[in-house]
């Protein structure tokens, strides 16, 4: 398993564990090593919003399952689905594997660009992390 | 499953698992280990070689006297007054109403000496109940909080034992539920042939002060062969895969025993035990339920509360375990189903947070340990 307080210098986080990435398309979502060291085993990614479909910051898209739990997958702006990872679908461990990479989940067209003023620096994340992990 | 409120409670093995670097988690008001190493790791473990968990925190009773074996019999729904000394029973405590308030192991230590295990969860709940029909006729005793249990689980666990000394390595003629004291890598235990992985394996009594060597000494004495420390997250898928009912999840107070798939259980030619009389009328107006295993046919998991439905996506029971089965390779689960859609083969749908996904039921269990010629 990665190390669990990996963050990422050059992508922007939330508080609830995900990162996203500048891409042409928009901006490049998944989950933080963190995230995916709380849940262990990812056996299931459901992405349930469409390629098209508006989302909204802080509401769910998605949901991703362990052999432990269930968790949403919440958009950390609002915006427009552009892109979603099929290949999740049947290599969910992708995730586990590699959270930063091949195991990112959407792109999302932010609704205007000042949404990214929303989310955590690196800087910010890692203070974050260290407050809730002892 | 606990309302107690207050610090969490730490069995004598906290410090070990902090040291084997455990995620910790609250549990039944305890702080236990979830995983170490990571659930399908340490659940493919105790499938190929073995697993040591840490199950302090479940509860322990004795009652002792002259009459403790009448007491004991009246408070469960298995044979206690058969038990023979060295031998244990898998067996539950009703209420009134033919409910389940716990599901027990009951020790015949001697012919007036009686150990009950009982689940963290229920400890309060139990030992009260035990306390109170112990009153004027035998001695009780709660020993939950000096005692340790440690459960040594796996296709290798007795090969490990063996390595623990001479008195250990005998335990390998104990058959499946008995059990005798032992001297385990110097520690004076208790060790029975009993589990809750579906694979076989012993569990192993002893003072807490005792503990941390005892555990210590094994995971190293075990390490080549294989034995990882076992949180309760595999636990769980284990003993989900042997169809192992979980208190709280699959069984509890608004459930019986004949619907629970448990009616071996339950002896209902004895004379006396609470709940008798309740059972009696449902087994004569039948029931309505049936507990059943059921796999995935669908892409998603089914989890505990999520409602099952009908061809028609009507509600008509609830899952009460479910997760991805390690060994299976499969999404699988445990719940109530109306009977007439209880039949191994029958389809049905399980709404995945306002998904509906299909799914069919399955003989029971969905996993069996080889047996081989022992």
């Amino acid at each position: 398993m990665s190390d669990k307080l990996d963050v990422r210098d050059g992508l922007l986080y939330t508080r609830d564990h995900e990162w996203t990435a500048s891409k042409a398309e928009g901006m490049e979502v998944g989950i933080t090593a963190y995230a995916v060291d709380q849940l262990g085993d990812i056996t299931l990614v459901n992405i349930d919003a469409k390629v098209g479909d508006a989302v909204t910051a802080g509401k769910a898209f998605g949901t991703i399952e362990s052999v432990k739990t269930l968790s949403d997958l919440f958009s950390p702006v609002n915006g427009k689905v552009v892109k979603i990872n099929g290949e999740l679908e049947s290599k969910p461990e992708l995730v586990n594997e590699d959270c930063y990479g091949k195991g990112w989940m959407v792109v999302i067209q932010p609704s205007d660009t000042a949404e990214k003023d929303k989310l955590l620096s690196p800087a910010a994340y890692r203070d974050l992390l260290k407050s809730v992990d002892h | 499953m606990t309302t107690e409120s207050g610090p969490l409670k730490q069995t004598p093995l906290y410090a070990e698992h902090k040291k084997l670097g455990a995620r910790l988690v609250p549990f039944a008001g305890w702080e236990m280990p979830i995983q170490y190493a990571g659930i399908v790791e340490e659940h493919r473990a105790v499938r190929t070689a073995a697993g040591l968990f840490d199950v302090s925190h479940m509860g322990e009773i004795e009652m002792r006297g002259e009459h403790a074996a009448s007491v004991v019999d009246y408070l469960v729904t298995g044979d206690a007054a058969g038990l023979e000394d060295g031998k244990a029973l898998y067996t539950s405590a009703l209420n009134e109403r033919g409910t389940m308030l716990d599901d027990l192991i009951v020790y015949r230590v001697a012919r007036d000496a009686f150990l009950i295990v009982c689940n963290a969860g229920n400890r309060d709940k139990i030992s009260a109940h035990f306390r109170r029909a112990a009153v004027d006729h035998c001695e009780f005793r709660d020993c939950s909080d000096e005692t340790a249990l440690l459960a040594l689980q796996g296709p290798r666990a007795l090969e490990i034992l063996a390595l623990a000394g001479k008195d250990a390595a005998a335990c390998a003629d104990l058959k499946s539920f008995t059990f005798r004291d032992a001297v385990v890598a110097n520690v004076r235990t208790t060790v029975a042939r009993t589990g809750y992985t579906g694979e076989d394996g012993v569990e192993i009594f002893c003072a807490n002060a005792d503990a941390p060597h005892l555990f210590r000494t094994l995971l190293e004495l075990g390490k080549s062969l294989g034995l990882e420390p076992v949180g309760l997250g595999a636990r769980d898928t284990l003993r989900l895969e042997a169809c192992l009912s979980l208190y709280g999840n699959d069984i509890d107070e608004t459930t019986n025993p004949l619907e629970a798939g448990l009616g071996w259980i339950v002896k209902m030619n004895k004379q006396l035990f609470i709940g008798k009389e309740a059972l009696a009328k449902i087994q004569q107006t039948g029931m309505p339920r049936k507990f059943v295993a059921f796999e995935m046919t669908g892409r998603g998991i089914a989890r505990h509360g999520y409602p099952l439905c009908d061809a028609q996506g009507k509600p008509v029971g609830t899952c009460t375990s479910g997760g991805p089965a390690p060994t299976l390779g499969k999404n699988i689960g445990l719940g109530y189903l109306p009977s007439e859609l209880s039949a191994v083969g029958t389809e049905f749908q399980v709404d995945c947070r306002g998904k509906l996904v299909g799914a069919v039921v399955v003989k029971r269990p969905f996993y069996k340990r080889n047996r081989g010629a022992a």
